[in-house]
């Protein structure tokens, strides 16, 4: 093969059916990315036999869609000149993404207009003669729906030929990626794009009857140009004859009355529609088209006859014929609004420094007109195409405001919003990167905490829970429907609609969910030791709730001089009670009983309260059934703490402490109580009995046997006795002795499950002494 | 993440002093680039997102001459003002949001966000924080 630009004699394997000697091809040489099959060219070796390059077919270049084999082109190619250049491919793509608000960007016009504002180029004005009709339009109007069309015009041009559009504007339509169809549906595209005016044209031989009326539709389907059939409501806009819906208005035309190459007479359509009304509708029914794109965001109601005198010339000078009158129905809106600008406000608002003659221009040149101004303000008209400016304001103002200071707010609220508008016009113009940026001002030498006490603890919560090697997690807060019903929560009120994946379709009634989730992935890598805490929300049918949750599993580390150990209840407990302190709740404060939710081993845990209804949290195993059931093989230890139940401390004023000059004295002592009996109840009945002189209360040992009846257990604690004033004796440290023995014995908060067997007094074998 | 600051004579100045002090100290690089470009958002009038200086190629924050939006931002709506009852003619402010993960993301380097919510031992080891550090003025954000 020959080629030029270096590549004069080069060997090229290719398998394409129409490939032969003497073809002129399009040949990619080595280092070549091709965009339709996403590979780049590397020279090599096809079936034993060198190849330099590869010859494209059109489908590889992106191009087109055939792909009978490589592209062939004329013998009046120069050789080694670029495609790209040959095929006129060369013109720069720029992609530009419109804001929302800015329904006049979405055109040529509108961009064009920007850029001179910008001081890039200059745009020329745009004038378009009137066609003088010729004959009355055959075809009229009829509003129905006044609320979704106040305004349409239209006109018919009689004996058109259609057929494919010129070079220059199938051209211009491929190189912003529309496909060519018709000379007469290009023009409408073209004008959709090039003035932002969406128009449609309807073959008016297939129109039944004289008049195409705007109305709402039935109950009925509707088959659109695209070939989809959709079901229509009564909130929809609609253009009906005499056969029925012709076209679903500003979003697609219908398959009946399209136009094609047999089409004589066209019948062209251009409207104001209620841009809410066809977003509702075209969101409903799923039609994206670039007319909806449009009419959604706003259209310049100025444009309307305009941009169909501008379609009339186009078809008149590319597909012939002669046009009718243009024949309307209703009214266009007014659309003359003001505002006015302050010019102070470009500095004290948006921090510029720009003189007002600027600011003038600027908006003179964005198309605003200045009605009135002095030195230190002006008015000026708002431009037809800026539906996004100086637009009513409806206020929606929180419920509990006081009236007056309400009223007062409404009362300015029209006025700034539509200086602000133009102060937003002339900061985007002027540039933003001019402003000069300021330190916010300080206003008192020492900052004020940034966290509030609430948040202050918990950071605390977090440190403590990471030191006693939990690792912090954040979870999603959607779980699977299935796990929270593990958890005891899970009402259809709380199950999402549209779930992000089908296993997250349930808020979580607690983070506990994520956390076993968790440790069995890590355990499924190897890592089955995961201890993990999450501070986060728990949904509930009554609202939401914070939660710190944390999770141990396996076993303690191996160390030397310590025996790994399985993780027990009591290791959760010691995590919540831990944490309970760091919220200001010592131990004695609390309260333990065995009534823990469904989710919670029913022996193996507990309910852990503040006076006798506040829950602040449960301990234990997980109940084997829950850990089954999500396929855990293993005894996992949790906690959990409702957060919200635990009040901020009251900010106290701390105390000159009571420093003793006299020893400590410690004694240990011994019950044996039955099965119900808390170790807790026992310690602050122990506490209770002598406040000014027992300063600790610990439990050391527990000890249950053969030797005790079934159920039975031995719990050793030690007592500390700080003395004040003197030295104790030994007949003082037994009389409190007694009293401790005493108050255990005699705490008879609930007969039924209490009974305290008080050691020497009553039991020879237990025994009351003294450790030093 | 969303911060509002409203007060009297709050201008677009200090909207620009804020996050260019906060995208600074963030990414601990003095001199990062950081572009103001005009946007639109429903509760803020005039509305920017914020780019800073960054290398497609390399990831780079700072480096490079690419731009990468991190951010929105705007002076609060005057509807907005008035919809909580103050008044817009005295009172006026910015208001911006980020998402915590993009930017944690952008400045250690994690491609995938899905690994936040993966809990994996592995990577929370990794990024994790010391279990006495805070995040104070004085010890540097």
């Amino acid at each position: 093969m020959a080629a030029g630009g270096g590549y004069e004699k080069v060997q090229v394997v290719c398998g394409a059916p129409n490939a032969r000697a003497g073809l002129y091809v399009i040949f990619a040489p080595p280092g070549t990315y091709v965009p339709g099959s996403d590979i780049t060219i590397k020279a090599g070796k096809i079936r034993g036999q060198e190849s330099g390059g590869m010859l494209c077919s059109l489908r590889e270049l992106g191009l087109g869609a055939e792909s009978d084999g490589i592209a062939e082109l004329p013998e009046t190619v120069v050789l080694g000149q670029a495609y790209s250049d040959y095929a006129h491919l060369d013109d720069p793509v720029i992609d530009i993404s419109i804001t929302p608000n800015r329904g006049d960007a979405l055109s040529v016009r509108g961009i064009a207009r920007d850029l001179a504002a910008a001081g890039i180029g200059h745009l020329k004005p745009w004038l378009v003669d009137t066609v003088e009709g010729k004959f009355p339009s055959p075809i009229s109007w009829d509003i129905q729906y006044e609320a979704a069309c106040p305004f349409v015009a239209g006109r018919l041009v009689r004996g058109v030929k259609n057929g494919p559009s010129p070079e220059w504007l199938r051209q211009r339509l491929e190189s912003i990626g529309l496909k060519p169809i018709s000379a007469l549906v290009d023009i409408t595209n073209f004008l959709t794009f090039d003035l932002g005016r969406p128009l449609h044209v309807f073959d008016a031989e297939k129109i039944s009857g004289s008049t195409l009326s705007l109305t709402r539709a039935a109950r009925e389907t509707f088959r659109a140009l695209d070939g989809r059939d959709l079901i229509l409501g009564t909130d929809d806009l609609v253009i009906v004859d005499k056969a029925g819906v012709q076209s679903l208005a500003g979003l697609i035309g219908g398959e009946a009355t399209g136009v094609s190459d047999e089409t004589c007479d066209v019948f062209i359509e251009a409207a104001l529609f209620d841009p809410v009304r066809l977003a509702l509708t075209g969101r409903r029914l799923a039609v994206h088209t670039d007319a909806r794109q449009r009419f959604e965001r706003g259209v310049d109601p100025a444009l309307v006859l305009s941009g169909l005198e501008a379609a009339t010339r186009l078809i008149l000078s590319l597909c012939g014929g002669e046009a009718s009158d243009v024949t309307s129905a209703g009214a266009i809106p007014s659309w003359q609004r003001d505002a006015w600008l302050r010019f102070e406000r470009l500095s004290s608002l948006g921090g510029a420094q720009i003189a007002s003659e600027e600011a003038t221009r600027i908006l003179e040149h964005l198309g605003f007109a200045v009605k009135e101004a002095d030195e230190t303000r002006a008015c000026f008209a708002v431009p037809s195409w800026r539906n996004d400016i100086a637009t009513g304001v409806l206020l929606d103002q929180a419920a509990h405001l006081d009236a007056d200071q309400a009223q007062k707010a409404a009362a300015s609220v029209q006025a700034i919003e539509d200086e602000n508008d133009l102060i937003e016009e002339v900061l985007r113009i002027h540039g933003l990167d001019s402003i000069p940026s300021v330190a916010l001002p300080q206003k008192t030498a020492i900052a004020a905490p940034a966290l509030t006490p609430a948040q202050k603890r918990l950071g605390e919560l977090r440190r403590l829970c990471a030191l006693r090697g939990l690792v912090e997690t954040v979870g999603f807060s959607f779980v699977s429907h299935e796990d929270a019903s593990l958890f005891g929560g899970a009402p259809e009120a709380l199950r999402l609609l549209n779930p992000i994946a089908s296993d997250l379709n349930q808020m979580r009634p607690t983070p506990l969910i994520n956390l076993v989730r968790a440790w069995q992935r890590n355990a499924a890598r190897g890592l089955s030791d995961a201890a993990l805490f999450e501070i986060g929300p728990s949904f509930h049918a009554d609202g939401q709730k914070l939660v710190l949750a944390g999770l141990r599993g396996g076993e303690t580390p191996r160390r030397p001089g310590e025996r790994a150990r399985a993780m027990s209840l009591w290791d959760a407990k010691a995590d919540l009670v831990a944490a309970l302190d760091v919220l200001k709740l010592p131990a004695e404060a609390l309260s333990v009983t065995a009534d823990a939710p469904g989710h919670y081993h029913p022996g193996r845990s507990g309910v852990v309260r503040q006076g006798p209804k506040t829950v602040l949290g449960y301990f234990g195993e997980l109940h084997p059934k829950v850990t089954r059931a999500m396929g855990i093989d293993g005894t996992l230890v949790v906690f959990e703490i409702c957060l919200d139940a635990v009040p901020l401390p009251k900010v106290k004023r701390r105390q000159v402490p009571t420093l003793s000059a006299f020893q400590p004295v410690s004694r240990d002592f011994a019950f044996i109580v039955a099965p119900q009996v808390e170790a807790q109840a026992v310690l602050k009945a122990a506490r209770g009995a002598e406040r000014a002189l027992i300063s600790d209360v610990r439990l050391f040992d527990v000890y249950e046997g053969a030797s005790l009846e079934a159920g039975h257990r031995s719990l050793g604690i030690e007592v500390t006795l700080q003395p004040i004033k003197a030295s104790l004796t030994d007949e003082e440290i037994d009389a409190v002795s007694e009293k401790i023995i005493a108050a255990v014995a005699s705490n008879r908060r609930d007969a039924e499950t209490l009974s305290f067997h008080a050691p020497l007094s009553h039991h020879p074998s237990c025994h009351l002494a003294s450790r030093r | 993440m969303r911060r509002l600051v409203i007060d009297k004579g709050i201008t677009l100045g200090h909207l620009k002093g804020c996050l260019i002090e906060f995208l600074r100290v963030f990414f601990d690089k003095p001199d990062l680039p950081v572009r103001f470009r005009a946007s639109y958002f429903p509760f803020t009038e005039p509305s920017m997102e914020v780019d800073i200086g960054w290398s497609r190629q390399t990831g780079e924050i700072g480096g490079g001459t690419d731009w990468l939006e991190v951010l929105g931002s705007g002076m609060v709506h005057p509807r907005v003002l008035a919809n909580c009852g103050l008044d817009p003619a005295v009172w006026q402010g910015f208001a911006f949001g980020m998402g915590v993960e993009r930017l944690t993301m952008l400045k250690n380097g994690i491609p995938d966000l899905r690994s936040f919510y993966e809990s994996d031992l592995r990577w929370l080891r990794h990024y994790g924080f010391s279990a006495l550090s805070s995040a104070s003025l004085a010890e540097g954000v």
